[in-house]
């Protein structure tokens, strides 16, 4: 029923589409279309490379980037939309999840030399045990930012988001998995999979920070912390970095009890149309001397070896942004969690917020 | 024959960007993830009854704020010479030509800790969160829409021959006589639309809610886009009835709008 529908409805777009766009030219064997975050490559500015431009020279490619933000959103547009994307950047759970629903392909490692220069550890991670359908583009971890002019009880693990005299001043993630893994944590779950029990026991933690909170935000973490509008804040540890270089009054922590060691990596669809060019295009990002262009840009880490040699000092000496082995040793990795419970951890998400 | 073909863009148009989506909203908000027919989006949807009623009220404070100040300047503006009408049109105008985000992040700057307001206000030895609350929404809410009430009204206002104003003054009518038996009467198609360019963006819109919002401000359209990503089912419903919800009050607004034009 559903199937039947959504063909003749989309039978109905396309039809109008054609009308609409009959005679504009079909695709050249020279193009790929890559599906990545917003500002994720090295664009040129501040002295960077421009990483586009290099590999389009170097290989005569053309490159079209789009822009998601949000991991369900990428997903969204793989499983219900005939989109034609060669290359896509879903991060560790969400590999996963492509996996187990056939949307990605296996990937021709022959044809990726540079995949022998990515670090062990971030290969064969568990969202990919056997290594077959990723490649890393990025790493790092969340912690904590705090303005040391505003925090009397200097934090050092997650219990300072709970900071009863800092009441009205600390912010929370907005987004549901971000929270509930800082709130499991918080009680003991270890939050790379989990239950609805779990979820239940996590909720209870985040409503009795409710009424400590200023906001649940995401971006608007920048602004808040530089300028020195709220006192903590959870956030991704590369992006910490960023705001401190922007306010002095900000440290950046690692939390003791650990944290959230997220792998942004590269995939090809099952619908791609260029593999070929997606195989270089991975290939060329795995370059140690790209990889660094890109790290340098996004301050987040490189999983190729080599590349944090040739990273700016100060970025690749900070351990917000390449945290030592032992403290990843404590960290955990999420992994792809049932629909049905994800959905419940959304909604006891919004009705913690409303 | 020959006047349909000028209308088949519109129809493709319409077919695809308004009655696709409405179809496809209606199906999911009707069925559950397999597909199959069901009404637990719906109950599902009813537990966010309390951010919906809360959306509703702020938009409908909105709107009455927004009315308020609009009138009398709806007013004032369509007395004026025709030169001095342009410029202040354009007055209201200029701030729109700016991105939307900007504007609440300047409003963000205005009235954060130690911002230019709460530094003003401190030396009065007033000390309070100007952000963060229910007030700092609606004000934002206000700031965005007000020139979406101002124009309608004022662009119906000004086509009010004036010497019906004159004619009523000059039959014994006092001030209020005339603006309560003759302007206001002639106003109401732009009060309606005013209030329906107003009431239906800001029961919807998460933006101003974000950034100006506390902890307690989230709105509807906040949680819609964030159950949609997981639960298509229950997103759609709660999407329905917003939608079902507005096309209620716009009738009962055209309804009481017709009656009263009659009635004058």
């Amino acid at each position: 029923m559903k199937k039947i529908l959504c063909i003749v409805l989309s039978a109905v777009i396309a039809m109008s589409c054609a009308v609409l766009f009959a005679g504009c030219g079909g695709e050249s064997a020279g193009e790929i279309n890559v599906f990545n975050w917003g500002e994720y490559f090295a664009d040129g500015s501040d002295g960077t490379v421009d990483v586009i431009a290099r590999f389009e020279e170097e290989t005569g490619i053309k490159v079209n980037v789009t822009t998601f933000e949000t991991n369900e959103e990428l997903y969204n547009l793989l499983s219900t939309s005939n989109s034609s994307y060669d290359v896509v950047f879903p991060s560790d759970y969400m590999v996963e999840k492509l996996i187990s629903e056939k949307l990605v392909q296996k990937l021709d490692y022959s044809k990726i030399p540079n995949y022998n220069k990515v670090i062990k550890r971030f290969r064969n991670m568990p969202y990919d045990p056997k290594g077959e359908y990723s490649v890393p583009y990025s790493w790092n971890v969340t912690g904590l930012v705090y303005n040391k002019t505003m925090v009397k009880n200097i934090p050092d693990d997650w219990d300072g988001l709970w900071d009863e005299s800092l009441k009205g001043q600390l912010l929370m993630f907005n987004n549901s998995r971000d929270a509930y893994a800082i709130a499991m944590q918080q009680c003991g779950i270890t939050p790379d999979t989990f239950t609805k029990a779990d979820i239940d026991k996590a909720t209870e933690k985040l409503k009795a920070q409710k009424p400590l909170l200023k906001k649940y935000v995401m971006d608007q973490t920048f602004i808040e912390m530089e300028n020195s509008q709220s006192a903590m804040a959870p956030y991704y540890a590369g992006d910490i970095y960023t705001m401190m270089t922007n306010n002095e009054d900000l440290v950046g922590v690692l939390p003791k009890s650990g944290s959230n060691l997220f792998v942004d990596s590269m995939c090809i669809p099952k619908s791609a149309q260029n593999v070929e060019g997606a195989l270089k295009f991975i290939n060329f990002m795995t370059d140690p001397e790209i990889s660094a262009a890109n790290m340098d840009y996004i301050t987040y880490a490189s999983p190729v070896e080599g590349a944090k040699e040739l990273i700016d000092e100060d970025v690749a000496g900070s351990e917000l942004v390449y945290p030592p082995d032992e403290y990843l040793d404590k960290c955990y990795t999420f992994r792809n969690v049932d629909e049905d419970v994800y959905s419940y951890m959304q909604e006891q998400f919004v009705k913690v917020m409303s | 024959m020959r006047l349909r073909r000028p209308s088949i863009p519109y129809i493709i148009w319409m077919v695809v960007f308004t009655l696709v989506p409405i179809v496809l909203i209606l199906f999911y908000a009707l069925t559950d993830r397999s597909g199959s027919f069901s009404v637990e989006a719906f109950t599902k949807a009813v537990g966010y009854s309390d951010v919906f009623l809360r959306s509703i009220w702020i938009a409908f404070i909105s709107t009455l704020i927004c009315l308020v100040i609009a009138y009398p300047m709806g007013y004032i503006m369509s007395r004026q010479k025709r030169s001095v009408q342009n410029f202040l049109t354009m007055i209201i105008m200029i701030p729109m030509w700016m991105n939307f985000l900007l504007r609440i992040y300047a409003w963000v700057t205005l009235l954060q800790n130690r911002g230019p307001i709460d530094t003003m206000l401190s030396i009065f030895g007033i000390h309070t969160q100007l952000i963060g609350n229910q007030g700092a929404v609606i004000l934002g809410m206000v700031y965005e829409y007000l020139p979406f009430m101002i124009l309608p009204l004022y662009t119906v206002m000004s086509k009010i021959d004036t010497r019906l104003i004159e004619a009523a003054g000059d039959l014994g009518a006092n001030k209020f006589g005339v603006m309560r038996k003759v302007v206001f009467p002639l106003s109401i198609p732009g009060i309606i639309s005013g209030i329906t360019m107003v009431f239906v963006p800001t029961a919807s819109t998460f933006l101003v809610a974000q950034y100006l919002g506390g902890t307690n401000d989230i709105m509807i359209g906040d949680v819609i886009d964030k159950i949609f990503w997981s639960d298509h089912n229950t997103g759609s419903a709660i999407a329905l009835i917003l939608m079902v919800a507005i096309l209620i009050f716009l009738v009962i607004l055209n309804f009481f709008g017709d009656e009263e034009a009659i009635a004058a």
